[in-house]
């Protein structure tokens, strides 16, 4: 732990450069990220997101590159520095568990913790353990875990190899939707608990926005964007951040709970918004995903609506998506929201960048959790 | 060893030879015949046809053509021999060094195929697992893919094992037939019937049947044990 925290106050980043080519494919990225929270790795099939694991791990030995984790050189290619993947103090967590099948669960994940170097007691076996509720698996061998149980026995293997960088490439893509479930509140228990740096891959923008800080989007091995998750999501112009998933996230605290119908307020910079369910207790950060097709825009405070909150909103920027259709950036105190309304409605109410509207957001669609 | 009292029999001496050259040559196979079936199964050299083909020779070949080249090779005026002569003054053929070296090339296929195989079927992608876990590759290799191949290696050793003890021709070409030092179990089942002893070449004879069948079906055994794992 001391040697996270030391690291972070001097130089507080992770430094990536990889070239390489394979076949037809190029991967060429410079990354800058933070040496703290969950960096989500995000792009469609094919645009290198596993590659660039792959190269960090030193898994991919082709091509060049640099690697640097606060201040501290790891790779460097073109000065033959080029740790070997057991030299590297990082997790890696596969898109599938991949466990020694000759090993029940404790050897599996004691393997990582007897060869882990210096920072040895980062993260300990029985906080691993606990984080992921493993205590009963323990004896069991691999042929006789779930994929969820397996999946999450392959995390805490990574973590008690007391990583300084933790890798995860799409570690919840080979489970299905209960599965998934099963995952995520673990995933953001180790969010919480640990302050290790996470670079995540996922091709999910639900995952991505319910455990990223930061967000990187590659296309056909370009990094297109690298910032803080909400920056990147109110940027129109990244077609991959577009169409059904477009959203963007808002975090807030929660301020009360109105018993009566079951609605909890949370306070953000824009206002108050009411989101349904009993999701937290006073005070609770929280963290909510809102879909450009779930904000309508109004001139006028409707007499009556069926829409509980309708905040005040400045228009940034309108850009057309397709024929028919437009994506505004709209300003609520320090927030940003991206909605999508027709043409024609724009022309109806004459909208333009800069003008003061009402912004309604269903409840229903604010979430903080993946879609159903 | 061979005269200890009551295990002492006709051919007891033969038998013991035959189990202690088996063993040797088992141990030194599974010690050179591991990083050759690794290269094997990993390797996309162009010369892996060659070298694989270079194995399976003793498969293949009449014993009596090996045991011949190898006589030419190993003897007194042969390149390997006359340096084993200078650098200790003996003589490699008719010895039962010479016949360890023997055995050993002969068993080779026996005990790199089955090793090969099954380094061929582990999966790298658990391999790599091993290395991010911060396993060097040689601490990767003997903590998971030697546990992982132990079928392969109990394969290799049976194999291997059985094969050297039933060798004959190979034997006869490089170690001649001297009491104690090369005198196998099969030279002397050969020696029994040539001199009309059929009473002992049988009961050699029954101790090397049962023996093969009983490893032989060990094997199998555990194979499928592991197999329903």
């Amino acid at each position: 732990m001391n040697a996270i925290i030391k690291d972070s106050n001097t130089n507080p980043r992770v430094s990536i450069r990889y070239a390489l080519q394979l076949g037809d494919f190029d991967l060429d990225v410079d990354l800058d990220i933070p040496m703290q929270g969950i960096t989500g790795v995000f792009g469609a099939s094919g645009s290198g997101k596993t590659t660039l694991l792959r190269c960090i791990a030193g898994l991919e030995r082709r091509g060049t590159g640099r690697l640097i984790v606060g201040g501290e050189t790891w790779q460097d290619r073109k000065a033959r520095i080029c740790r070997q993947p057991h030299e590297q103090e990082i997790g890696y967590v596969f898109q599938e568990p991949r466990l020694f099948r000759h090993l029940n669960v404790r050897r599996n994940l004691e393997y990582g913790l007897k060869r882990a170097g210096v920072n040895r007691d980062s993260v300990g076996f029985d906080q691993a353990i606990e984080l992921f509720d493993l205590s009963r698996l323990l004896d069991r061998t691999p042929a006789d875990l779930s994929g969820g149980e397996a999946q999450r026995v392959s995390i805490a293997r990574a973590l008690l190899r007391s990583p300084r960088l933790i890798l995860m490439d799409e570690p919840l893509a080979a489970l299905d939707r209960a599965r998934k479930d099963e995952i995520l509140p673990f995933l953001d228990r180790m969010h919480g608990e640990l302050h290790i740096p996470i670079i995540y891959v996922s091709h999910h923008i639900d995952e991505i926005c319910r455990l990223c800080d930061y967000l990187i989007v590659l296309e056909g091995g370009k990094v297109v964007a690298q910032d803080d998750l909400q920056s990147v999501l109110v940027r129109m112009d990244l077609p991959l951040l577009s169409g059904e998933e477009a959203g963007s996230v808002i975090q807030g605290t929660i301020g009360a709970y109105d018993n009566e119908y079951d609605l909890t307020q949370l306070d953000f910079s824009g206002g108050k918004l009411l989101v349904p369910g009993h999701i937290g207790k006073n005070g609770d950060e929280l963290r909510l995903r809102i879909r450009a097709n779930d904000i309508s825009l109004c001139r006028d405070r409707p007499e009556q609506s069926t829409i509980l909150n309708i905040l005040p909103a400045t228009i940034e920027a309108i850009q057309p998506e397709t024929d028919s259709m437009l994506l505004l950036r709209l300003k609520l105190g320090t927030d940003r929201l991206i909605t999508r309304i027709t043409r024609r409605s724009r022309d109806n109410l004459s909208l333009a960048p800069g003008d003061e509207i009402l912004a309604q957001i269903k409840a229903v669609a604010i979430r903080n959790s993946p879609a159903e | 060893m061979p005269d200890a009292g009551m295990l002492s029999f006709p051919g007891s001496g033969a038998l013991w030879l035959s189990v202690r050259l088996a063993t040797i040559t088992t141990l030194v196979l599974l010690l050179i015949g591991t990083p050759i079936a690794w290269w094997l199964a990993h390797t996309s050299s162009r010369w892996k046809a060659a070298i694989e083909a270079l194995v399976a020779l003793p498969i293949v070949l009449p014993p009596t053509v090996m045991g011949f080249y190898l006589l030419v090779v190993l003897g007194p005026y042969g390149t390997i021999g006359r340096w084993w002569v200078e650098l200790t003054g003996d003589t490699l053929t008719f010895s039962f060094t010479g016949l360890v070296l023997a055995s050993c090339l002969y068993s080779l296929p026996f005990a790199v195929q089955p090793m090969q195989n099954a380094f061929e079927s582990l999966d790298r992608r658990i391999l790599e697992a091993a290395w991010t876990l911060g396993a060097s590759r040689i601490d990767a290799f003997f903590s998971i893919a030697v546990p992982q191949s132990a079928r392969g290696f109990l394969n290799a050793v049976v194999l291997a094992f059985a094969h050297t003890l039933g060798e004959f021709g190979v034997v006869l070409m490089v170690g001649g037939n001297i009491p104690g030092a090369t005198r196998t179990i099969s030279i002397e089942i050969y020696d029994q019937v040539e001199s009309m002893n059929y009473d002992a070449a049988h009961s050699l004879s029954a101790i090397l049947l049962t023996f093969a069948f009983s490893v032989l079906l060990l094997m199998y055994v555990i194979n499928r044990r592991w197999q329903n794992r």
